[in-house]
């Protein structure tokens, strides 16, 4: 949780800038909105550290919540009974993906920015040629109700959030967490030592692809049918990640860091569209974080050499 | 450690690649609403904008075009015809397409409906269509390819304005060239084909807004992106209507077409100014998104423009909603091909093909709606009495 600490610093001090500037985003209303829209990216980042802290990448999150977006609209097609069916799916997909990025990553021993980006291609052509590039059908209302509805006040997209947290941080204070920060931090000590590496990162890419179909769903309910769905979220996911210190190249960073540094991404969009500065800005912003967390991750290695907590484990 | 250096260099580079190979829709506005030297927040003109183009434009807007009544795609304004007796040749015919692309759904509807319209001659012994997939040095090499196929008639949908026409203009010199909806700057080619154009539409959208929007109002205006001719012509128009208004422009977003974050540009827009009180777009395929975000914030939809997409004009009749379309007719696909039979035949076609382009409003909007049809369908596709309607563009049976 200590780690967690200065990207929540960073957090509270940009939701304060927000506040400062739209007094409504301190009424439950204002702020439940902008919980609903970080929603899908607070889960992808949360699937994509599972993936980074084992000491891989996942580029394909992007373009699977594409795919699956035209997919359900073409699949539902307006049909409410079809809804559930589609939906379940849709997660079956979501965890497929995950299961061949995981199987080719260990089995086959490509590199995971390979595996992914290659599935990145693979989905983007496969929806293209599917939809010539106009996405057919229509989602359902009972589909729509996740991203738009809500329980009372409180969004389905929020609750469905918390939901996802709470099970992201149980699974990682359970034994396949300590399994998948062993194999991110070292991975051939982790496995002299008996722990499945292997096993260990597929889990971790079908969680990834469960956090997309998840958040297409949110997303898909939110905006509608769209063949851009997902683009760019593979680099917002990534960038929220490292953003909350979780080290690329995997052994060290928390889950709830990680969706912090969603929130804080998507509060400084926000930021940057009150105040009247967006779009190529937001391509700069994600650039410039995303180079100075690595160079900071980079300048700590030597720390790997000091006694940690971990190693004093090992050693006893 | 090298596999850590490795690893930030891997990811550093595929960060850039990332960014570069995005569209260049994402740019600051031109002027931030604070920053703006003019009052109404429009900020500086487009590089596009021809004034006399848009005086042209907004008075065809009044002009009866001539043909039959029925075919709006065979109807012309004010035609300065040109003489084709040089191109006259026997068939059967090959024509050939240089599409810019077909990624979204307007495009769909159109070559759907231009294939359709091949099918119907005979004459056409051989169509060979090559999709640019958007982008603009393979439009130039599929177009160089073309004309070593032996092609008697070239069709060109620019993907670019500027980029494409030296390809344009080389091809000019070999086979008699139709350019049709986005425009290149040479008159080279035999026959232009669109309707009136993008100043027509802006400025059809903005003067709505004028007259529905109380002195004062906010507006929000949304765009798609930047630098194509006729997206660039709806906006200046729209400008130059807004700048003469009482209306405050607050905002003049590009959205890149995206549906989600079009609903955030204006969700935000909502929260920061508490009231919009009218949207103006430079193309309707988020519109439906835009009014959701009205919707889910609680307050009332304000005057907005939309296109002839089924999904828009479904929700104006649902909601009720104070609207207007202009379009951009999906019909106009089916000129080139009349045009090209016309040429190959020795007849005379208009140098400047300008089509009729008609406005959906609240009183016409029955009659453009139509159920069958998928939400992304486009309303005046004037594809009704072609072969294969609906099932081919997605419709089902009545």
């Amino acid at each position: 949780m200590k780690r967690a600490l200065p990207i929540l610093a960073v957090l509270v001090v940009l939701l304060a800038a927000i506040a400062v500037a739209n007094p409504l985003f301190l009424e439950p209303a204002g702020f439940l909105a902008f919980l609903k829209r970080a929603a899908p990216l607070v889960i992808l980042a949360a699937g994509q550290y599972f993936v980074i802290v084992s000491g891989e990448f996942d580029l394909s999150v992007g373009s699977l919540v594409t795919a699956e977006v035209v997919i359900a609209a073409r699949l539902i097609d307006g049909d409410e009974s079809a809804t559930w069916p589609v939906l379940a799916l849709l997660i079956v997909v979501g965890l497929f993906v995950g299961l061949v990025n995981g199987v080719v990553t260990t089995k086959l021993r490509v590199p995971s920015f390979i595996v992914t980006l290659g599935m990145l291609l693979v989905l983007r052509g496969a929806v293209f040629l599917w939809t010539g590039g106009a996405p057919r059908g229509a989602l359902s209302e009972g589909f729509r109700v996740f991203g738009r509805g809500g329980l009372g006040p409180m969004p389905w997209s929020v609750l469905i959030l918390l939901a996802v947290g709470a099970a992201a941080i149980w699974l990682m204070r359970a034994d396949f967490g300590r399994t998948l920060i062993a194999t991110g931090d070292n991975e051939r000590a982790a496995a002299l030592s008996g722990v499945r590496v292997g096993r260990a990162k597929i889990f971790a890419f079908m969680l990834s692809g469960l956090a997309a179909a998840v958040a297409a769903i949110l997303l898909g309910g939110f905006a509608g049918v769209s063949a851009q769905a997902g683009q760019g979220l593979e680099f917002s996911a990534i960038t929220a990640v490292v953003l909350g210190g979780v080290v690329v190249g995997g052994g060290r960073g928390s889950v709830p860091a990680a969706m912090a540094g969603a929130f804080t991404l998507e509060a400084l969009f926000t930021l940057l569209n009150l105040y009247g500065i967006s779009g190529a800005l937001e391509f700069t912003v994600q650039g410039v974080i995303i180079i100075a967390a690595v160079a900071a991750g980079a300048i700590r290695l030597p720390r790997k050499f000091t006694p940690r907590r971990g190693d004093a484990h090992a050693a006893s | 450690m090298p596999r850590h250096k490795a690893a930030v260099a891997v990811f550093a580079a595929l960060v850039l690649a990332g960014c570069t190979t995005d569209k260049p829709a994402a740019t600051t506005r031109p002027a931030a609403p604070a920053t703006s030297a003019q009052g109404s927040g429009t900020g500086t003109q487009s590089k596009f904008f021809v004034q006399a183009d848009f005086d042209a434009q907004l008075a065809m807007r009044s002009q009866t075009p001539q043909g039959p009544t029925d075919k709006p795609w065979e109807q012309a304004i004010a035609p300065k015809m040109t003489d084709t007796a040089k191109y006259k040749k026997d068939g059967p015919y090959h024509l050939c397409f240089s599409n810019a692309a077909v990624d979204n759904p307007w495009r769909q509807v159109g070559w759907k409906t231009m294939q359709a319209e091949v099918g119907l001659h005979k004459e056409i012994g051989k169509f060979t269509a090559l999709d640019a997939e958007g982008k603009d040095d393979k439009q130039i090499s599929d177009i160089a390819e073309l004309q070593a196929k032996g092609c008697d008639a070239l069709i060109v949908s620019p993907n670019t304005t500027a980029t494409l026409t030296p390809a344009v203009t080389a091809a000019c010199g070999k086979v008699p060239v139709i350019v049709f909806d986005r425009g290149v700057q040479t008159d080279c080619p035999v026959t232009f084909i669109k309707p009136i154009g993008g100043y027509a539409f802006g400025a059809d959208a903005a003067e709505f807004l004028v007259e529905k929007v109380p002195a004062g109002g906010k507006v929000l205006a949304l765009r798609i992106l930047p630098g194509v001719d006729v997206l660039e012509t709806r906006w200046s128009a729209a400008k130059v209507v807004f700048d003469k208004s009482q209306l405050k422009v607050v905002g003049v977003e590009f959205t890149d077409g995206d549906a989600a974050k079009t609903k955030s540009i204006v969700s935000d827009y909502i929260q920061r100014y508490g009231k919009i009180d009218g949207v103006w777009m430079d193309s309707g395929a988020t519109a439906v998104a835009a009014i959701e975000a009205f919707e889910d914030a609680g307050v009332p939809v304000p005057p907005i423009n939309g296109e002839d997409q089924q999904d828009f004009l479904q929700k104006w009749k649902d909601a009720g909603l104070t609207a207007v379309a202009p379009t951009y007719p999906t019909y106009q696909w089916r000129t080139p091909i009349i045009a090209a039979l016309k040429i190959l035949k020795g007849e005379e076609v208009p140098k400047m093909w300008n089509l009729p382009q008609p406005k959906v409003t609240s009183e016409n909007l029955s009659t453009y709606l139509k159920p069958n049809m998928p939400p992304l369908h486009y309303a005046l596709c004037g594809c009704e009495d072609l072969p294969g309607f609906p099932e081919t563009w997605g419709g089902k049976k009545s």
